[in-house]
């Protein structure tokens, strides 16, 4: 199992890697175009916002994951906390 | 036939499997779910109802309708799946408990009226432990004690509620309960709560089900929780603290699930949100919403199934399912990989079984104009791919790599799991089948462009997310520890607050002691000097206290005489 035996895998090569999220990025962009050429049935006021959905997906995650990084500190402990 | 209830072919097969070895006993493994299955389908029609009288209470063993064999036919298909992924074990106690589990939710769901269920609650809760324990650990023993005191808690609860019902309203009968039923209503919701692992009542789950056996955590994600939803369908549909109890289940359990490290802990908390969907629908209470549910908890249980099979694999494998220690292991076990990432976008990808039931459950939220809480689900459906859908795999099969070779999981595990995927894909795009099982009339199809285009944007943006707080390093990487949560409260709170109590107790007594004794030793050297001490009797005490308590009960006796 030594590494010079192995052989190299999809995404070993970092060209592989930056292809794949070329091709994501690229998604995105369409998903983002496509909300100004069709036409979505609203149901509450902030649905018009354009590409709300794409936004609000976003900002979601990303406030997500800060405050529960921030809640780390209070939260966590040790592995072996309540075994001590 | 159609007298014969299902979980009786259980409670046999379950008693076959134990005297058998082998093959004989894998034929009746997987025969079992199939018979019971097909049994139900072509036997069982809604209207159905087989009663017992036993000590002059009517019971009603079996009362099929829709609602309750849509369940039971999940079951069975999540009971078939589970048991080819754990035919490769040789352990008779896992085998044996997982047939009894999968029966007695059977039961509990076609189960009639209020005794019946009680009696599958606990078969469940007793059965289920054995999947904990059977990691024969000591760790493993005591979260399995932990899970079943929950779990008995909760039958306890609906019995006592039961009795109440049966005590106001002379029925038995199982059907909508409502909290306007007073003790009796809120009795029975609260044990149907802890089951539904509502929010502060939830600990069991977090703390139980990720000690349980690769094999057992498959059964343990199928069926409690899900028994639970089919509960409060039946008896609290319409209520409107649901909907505020599901939206913050939605919620909350994210946050820990984004700081986990060990995966099958974020999963967990990933179910926990699930069944937030499920208990705001219930909540919501239209036909719409409550089809929302049924049909979310099929595809769920399926979909969520898949994900902690390929999880349980690579804890086969690796060794190991925390986060920090995996990465790379698409290269070992590329199947595993594929089939991890059809369970990923079943959460709630168009084209999978995830986006026809919850964008149901989120169309009746819109259609109730319940608008923040609307933009709050919306939240938890974001984070909820986000974590259990790239989280997840991206740790377990990717990221950096571990350097952990290993083999592809077993064939029969295998076999399970593209089972469960081949249903994830087909439920989401044939989803007529399905909607016409649901027992309420409402129409509806999500494949619009609305739809679509909305669910694209906003599970690419969370995607996204990812990819952009990765490559700023602002992502939080897993790290062993532990988080607190509810189980803080008897896992470290209780122990160390009895702990203390005992002390001071302890101290308070000899405190007092001294405190007494001193002066009274005292009094009696003063006593002893004066002139009445050559009295010899009245040295002592003249009356033993016994006789003071027992006057003192008398008297307590008669005044609730005069006044009870």
């Amino acid at each position: 199992m030594s590494d010079e035996n192995e052989k190299t895998y999809l995404f070993d090569k970092p060209e592989n890697v930056e292809r794949l999220l070329k091709w994501f990025y690229g998604a995105c962009i369409l998903l983002v175009v496509a909300d100004f050429v069709f036409h979505r049935h609203i149901g509450f006021g902030w649905e018009e916002i354009p590409a709300f959905y794409a936004i609000y997906g976003f900002v979601a995650c990303v406030v997500l994951l800060i405050i529960a990084k921030k809640m780390r500190k209070i939260v966590m402990r040790k592995e072996n906390y309540y075994d001590e | 036939m159609s007298e014969l209830p299902p979980f009786v072919l259980y409670f046999i097969a379950a008693l076959l499997v134990a005297v058998t070895r082998g093959t004989v006993r894998q034929v009746i493994l997987l025969a079992t779910p199939l018979i019971a299955g097909l049994h139900l389908w072509f036997n069982i029609d809604a209207g159905v109802i087989v009663t017992h009288s036993i000590m002059s209470y009517e019971l009603t063993a079996m009362r099929a309708d829709k609602l309750g064999l849509l369940f039971a036919y999940l079951f069975c298909i999540a009971s078939f799946i589970a048991s080819i992924f754990s035919l490769h074990l040789k352990d008779t106690k896992q085998h044996v408990a997982g047939v009894m589990y999968a029966g007695s939710a059977v039961g509990a769901v076609l189960a009639g009226d209020l005794i019946t269920l009680f009696i599958f609650w606990e078969l469940l809760a007793v059965s289920s432990v054995f999947l904990i324990w059977a990691r024969s650990s000591e760790r493993a023993f005591k979260a399995g004690m932990r899970y079943l005191v929950f779990q008995v808690l909760s039958g306890l609860l609906l019995l006592a509620g039961a009795l109440v019902y049966y005590h106001d309203t002379g029925s038995l009968a199982f059907d909508h309960i409502g909290l306007d039923m007073g003790v009796a209503g809120w009795l029975i919701f609260i044990a149907f709560g802890i089951k539904a692992a509502f929010p502060f009542l939830h600990g069991w789950l977090i703390d139980g089900y990720p000690e349980a056996t690769v094999t057992g955590m498959v059964f343990l994600t199928a069926f409690s929780t899900k028994v639970a939803v089919y509960a409060l369908a039946r008896g609290f549909a319409g209520e409107e603290i649901l909907v505020y109890i599901g939206v913050t289940m939605a919620c909350f359990p994210l946050f820990y699930a984004a700081i986990e490290n060990d995966l099958r802990k974020v999963l967990a908390y990933c179910l926990i949100n699930q069944m937030g969907f499920m208990v705001t629908g219930i909540g919501i209470g239209t036909a719409l919403a409550l089809n929302g549910v049924v049909a979310h908890a099929f595809s769920h249980v399926i979909y969520k199934g898949l994900l902690f099979m390929t999880v349980g694999a690579v804890l086969y494998r690796a060794g190991s399912i925390n986060g920090s220690d995996l990465g790379g292991l698409y290269k070992s076990m590329p199947k595993t990989t594929v089939l991890g990432i059809v369970g990923a976008l079943a959460i709630a990808f168009p084209l999978f079984s995830g986006f026809i039931s919850k964008s149901m459950v989120m169309s009746a939220l819109m259609y109730g104009d319940y608008g923040y809480l609307w933009l709050l689900m919306l939240f938890a459906s974001a984070g909820v791919f986000h974590l259990a859908g790239i989280k997840v795999p991206y740790f377990a099969f990717f990221a950096q790599d571990s350097g952990i070779r290993t083999e592809e999981a077993p064939r029969n595990m295998l076999v399970a799991m593209s089972l469960a995927a081949a249903l994830c894909l087909f439920i989401g795009m044939q989803p007529q089948y399905l909607y016409a099982l649901l027992p309420w009339e409402a129409e509806y199809w999500p494949y619009d462009v609305t739809h679509v285009l909305a669910q694209l944007q906003l599970l690419f943006f969370s995607a996204l997310a990812f990819v952009w707080l990765n490559k700023k390093g602002l992502y939080p990487l897993g790290l062993p520890s532990v988080n607190l949560d509810m189980e803080w409260f008897y896992r470290k709170l209780l122990p160390v607050g009895v702990r203390r109590a005992v002390l001071f107790l302890r101290s308070a007594k000899e405190s007092a002691l001294t405190a007494v004794t001193v002066p009274m030793q005292g009094i009696q050297s003063v006593f002893s000097q004066s002139s009445v001490a050559k009295y010899y009797l009245s040295e002592s005490w003249p009356t033993g206290s016994m006789v003071f308590w027992i006057s003192i009960i008398l008297a307590a006796y008669l005044l609730l005489g005069i006044f009870g």
